[in-house]
Order: C-alpha cells, then structure tokens, then sequence
C-alpha cells in the first residue's frame, strides 16, 4: 500500500510499504477513506518529539471502513466489516482504571512500549497512532489501510449519509478543542482567551461559545486564521501588531480573561516584538530546553486571578523561565491533557448532526495522499493561506 | 541513506506492522539538502578550527593567532547548528556574514612578507566561492518557504455555524461536567456560613452546594 512515512526531519515520504495485518483478537484493519495532517504532525516533521524512527507511518486523524476484523473485535465491539468507523488518535483499552473513569489518552494498557514510556514519563500513557514510540510506536492513518489495535473499544462508528468532512475531525481536532473549553470549566457570561487559531484553536472558539462564553477572544498573527476566527465571533488580536496585554486589558475592563486556553504548544511563533520567543528558540536549537514557553507566560500573566489555565497545544519535554510565582499567587486552576476523544464523541457527532457545528468549515486544503509529502511543507510554511489540510488516497 | 535506516529500523517493529518496500517523493527539496550540507561542511570546519588552530595558522602563516582561529571555530560550529536546524536559511545567511570575516582576516594575511602568502590566497579563493554558494542557498531555501508576496485569502465566511452563531451559542451552557469543574466540590464539603467570619456569609459560589 501507499503511505506517507517519517525519514527524518522535515522529510516525509511518499513510499510504498506493505499492508497492516491482524495481530490481536481484538485488532481491525480499515480501508482509509481520508486522513488529515495535524498541527501536532508538524512537531514530528521537525524532530522535536524524540523517539521517533525512519520508516514510521505517520497519521493519527483517520477515518474508512472496516475490511477486516480479529474476532474478539467483532464480538466485543458489535463490529462488522464494512461499517464506516473514525478512528480517534488514542488507542484505547476501555477496561483498565484510567478508561473507566473516562480518562482514555492515559489507558493503562494501549502503549506496547510501556517501558519506554514509564522511563520518561513516570508512568505509562496511551498508545497513539502515528507517533513516537514513546506512545507505542504504532503506525499511523495516513495510508491506505491501518490496523487499528483494540479496535472493539477504540473505534468510534459514525452513521452513513454524512460527508467524510463531516465526521473526520471526531478523530481529534474537534474533541480536541471541546476538551480544551470543558477542562477551562467556561461558563456562561466568562470571558475566553484561546492562544492560537490553528485548527484546533478554531475548533476550541466554537467549542467556547456553544458552551455559552460571553466573548472569546483569539490570538495569532496570520491574517487568514484571525479571520476565521472573526467568522465565528472571537474578537481578534494581532500579537505581531498590537500588546497581548494591552488588548486583553482593555477588552476586559481590566480584569483579564476568566479562563484563558492554550491552542498553541511547544512551538510558538518567533519574532522580534517578543524577545523571549528568541531566547526560546536558542535554548530549543542547542538542545537545552524542548518547548518554547511564551504563550504559557502570556496566559499566566494576563488570567484572571483565580482564573483557570487550560493547556491543549502539545509540549514535549522541559520549558524554560515558567513563572509558578505568578501562578501560585494569582491561585490560577490548571488543567491539561491529550484528549480523552471517546469521552466527547457521542455528544458531538449529535452536534453535528443536529447543525450545531460543522467541522469541515477548518478544511483549506484537500488533496490525494500522493501529495502529502508536498502538503506537509505548504501547511508548516503556511503558503497558500493553509489552515487544515485533508488527504484522500487514490 | 535513510531507506537504510527505515531497513534497519524494521527490526524492531511487529510482525503486522507496514514495512517500506520502496522510498517515493520527498517533502525534503534541494535548497534544504544544500542547507544541510553546509551545515555539516560548517560543523567540520570549525570543529578543525578549534581542535587544532596551529595547523591553520601555520598553513596561513599568521602564527600565533590561535585564539582568534579558535573562535572562529565556535563561530563556525554556530553556523552549522542553524544549518542544521529548521531555521536554515538563517544558518546559510550567518555563514554569509562568517566568509565577509573570514575574507576580511585572510586579506590582512595577504602580505609580500608572508612566506605562506599562496595559501592564503587560495584560502581567499575557496572561502569567496563558499560565500557565493551560501549566499544562494539562503536565498533558495527562503523563496522555498517563504510565503511573503502570496495572496492572503479570507475565510470569514466560515463560521462552522451552519444554522448560524445565534443558534448554536450557549447550546452547551452548563453542561460541563462536574469532573471538569474548576472548583468541584469544596464548596459542598465545607460550606461556609458566617458563623466564625461576616465576609464568608455571603458567598457567590459558582458550584451550588
């Protein structure tokens, strides 16, 4: 089969490998119908997630139909080849401690390379698709086909009649963003600030005011995205023309935003008019720091007191100058993960079905797999205003 | 190389995982590969400079300016690194500012009373056809990602909203569950009541007891 595989950094291939095969009882083999790249892709297209080894399958937003099934996933799971399935980026068991409490991007039992994981981490977290072997090294959905590993409770079956656009972002971004509003704990009448208008900054604004947000307030500096997040209602700011701090002061009458989001992650933007995105990048070239941590400063800086910090861009490792000073006084709430997706995705396929929300407005780009390898450069370059980019195979 | 690597590399994965048979297309370009050549060439180049500037100094005939050779050694392998990294063009651009130096020393060594003066002008010679090479790959592996001149393209009509904003906002209001509540449950294990302090009489709790 084809797929777009990991040779290093900034090299991603369009090669020919051979087909995933049924290893479990409790494994499923589907045909890839459309897969995305995602902005966390990005963070292994520059090597900044150790672990990583040339010849891994990358993708972990995938949706297709179910061609092949270990029997334990057909009894368990009330799988049958041919249902039409979205495949979350987690791998979980829906058994273990963490599952049952709805805490699935850290089942127990998903990482094959638990080891490695409790090396790093402490304790182990779930498999993922498509990434590094510190989450199982499983390969990813940007392929033709992918064997998806305790598929009876991983799998997320959607109904036919909805366009793949639809339904392919349950596999992340959009319970992405809907995690990131609910761990925020928004109510109605708060005031947002989401840091990032990528996509799952976008989704995260809509996430915040269908949960009844007074004003969402977005930040970036690439036009394209701010105005589709003015599309949505945000009221935007430009960091590359005008204060974070000022705006956000003066947009709250001074009293900073109730509950302030992280949409961004370990790879803020660099520029001049923030100095400490460059005393970052410095520190992440020669290997003394791994996440660059401005916009943590930022949101630190400018909540609310006894405000809440919600974190969803990924980090990968140590940050520099965290100013826990400032958060301790301030009496700031913290919340963070990876997306526990299953926990959200009956609720919001409902949403989609019901006009709500339509996830497919984030789509920039669509193309066949075949041009992945040139859609990874346009979407990290963000030539041709590309927000999202969605990959059909032939 | 890497198709090498992906081989070696199959060794460890599992029996039913995918397994390249054959590389295709790159997202890797030229301009990049050229940035990364000239950051290992850098890396090399300044690791000699700085384990062993004698050799240098006295193959330019300027003994006793080891030090100076030394830095820029450490001003080399800096170059190298930013070539290495996804900043390159920065990394073949500040190797354009190192050959302006390195010229600029070398034509100070260009005298009729060094005994070595041919090799310092085959070093003048060498370092100006880098200069050229580097200045082009800063400029091709800028073009390459730049995205400065490109139509900006407005996507304020899409709001996600397909029945509009005013249909959809506040649909989820108040259903956060309890789990994901900022301040969950204190306010019902240890309610406040005025009794020891006026000001907790009257609380506004967001979480109803």
């Amino acid at each position: 089969m084809k797929a777009l595989v990991w040779h290093g950094k900034e090299d991603v291939r369009y090669d020919t490998v051979s087909d995933p095969e049924i290893e479990e009882p409790r494994d499923a083999v589907i045909k890839v119908t459309s897969c995305a790249i995602c902005g966390s892709d990005l963070h292994l297209y520059h090597n900044f997630i150790p672990a990583m080894m040339p010849g891994d399958v990358l993708g972990h937003e995938t949706m297709g139909e179910i061609v092949e099934l270990g029997p334990e996933a057909k009894s368990r799971g009330k799988l049958n080849v041919g249902n039409r399935v979205v495949i979350p980026f987690t791998i979980i068991c829906g058994e273990c401690d963490q599952c049952k409490r709805g805490n699935f991007s850290v089942c127990q039992r998903s990482n094959r390379k638990a080891d490695l994981a409790e090396k790093v981490f402490g304790h182990r977290t779930a498999g993922l698709f498509g990434y590094t072997h510190l989450t199982g090294g499983y390969p990813g959905g940007q392929a033709e086909f992918l064997r998806v590993p305790f598929a009876d409770a991983t799998h997320i079956k959607v109904p036919e009649g909805i366009d793949d656009e639809k339904l392919l972002f349950l596999s992340d971004i959009l319970p992405t963003g809907w995690h990131a509003a609910m761990q925020a704990d928004i109510q109605p009448g708060d005031t947002v600030a989401i840091w990032g208008c990528g996509p799952v900054g976008q989704m995260t604004i809509r996430s915040a005011i269908i949960l009844g947000a007074e004003q969402v307030i977005a930040i970036d500096f690439l036009p394209e995205r701010l105005s589709m997040a003015e599309a949505a209602g945000a009221t935007v700011i430009n960091f590359e023309e005008e204060s974070v701090t000022e705006r956000l002061t003066e947009l709250t009458g001074g009293e900073g935003p109730h509950k302030c989001i992280d949409a961004v992650g370990s790879e803020n933007h660099v520029c001049l008019s923030q100095p400490d995105t460059i005393y970052d990048r410095l520190k992440q070239i020669t290997l003394s720091e791994n996440d660059r941590g401005h916009v943590l400063r930022e949101m630190i800086y400018n909540c609310r007191p006894a405000g809440v910090v919600s974190i969803i861009g990924v980090y990968t490792g140590l940050v520099d100058k965290f100013p826990i000073g400032i958060a301790m006084n301030k009496g700031l709430t913290f919340r963070m993960a990876q997306a526990h997706v299953n926990r959200w995705t009956d609720d919001l396929l409902h949403r989609i079905e019901d006009g709500q929300i339509d996830p497919s407005f984030v789509i920039t780009h669509k193309r066949p797999l075949s041009e992945g390898p040139e859609m990874y450069r346009t979407f990290r370059d963000k030539q041709d205003s590309c927000i999202k980019v969605m990959l059909q195979p032939a | 190389m890497s198709f090498m690597l992906s081989q070696l590399s199959n060794i460890s994965r599992s029996l039913g995982d995918p397994k390249v048979i054959e590389t295709g297309p790159s997202s890797l370009k030229p301009a990049d590969r050229l940035g990364r050549a000239l950051g290992w060439f850098s890396l090399g180049l300044g690791l000699t400079e700085w384990l062993a500037p004698k050799a240098v100094t006295r193959w330019l005939g300027v003994e006793g300016n080891e030090g100076l050779v030394r830095a820029y050694g450490v001003r080399e392998i800096a170059s190298g690194v930013l070539c290495l990294s996804v900043n390159n063009d920065y990394g073949a651009y500040s190797r354009v500012a190192g050959d302006a130096i390195d010229l600029a020393s070398l034509a100070a060594a260009y005298r009729d009373d060094n005994p070595k003066k041919a090799n310092v002008g085959i070093a003048m010679a060498a370092v100006a056809g880098i200069a050229i090479i580097d200045a082009l790959a800063g400029r091709s592996i800028r073009s390459l990602h730049n995205r400065k001149g490109e139509p900006i393209r407005d996507y304020s009509d899409r709001s996600g909203f397909p029945k509009g904003i005013s249909y959809s906002r506040g649909k989820a209001s108040g259903r956060v569950p309890q789990d994901y509540r900022a301040t969950p449950s204190a306010a019902a294990a240890s309610p406040a009541t005025g009794e020891t302090s006026p000001a907790s009489a009257d609380l506004i709790l967001e979480v109803s007891a």
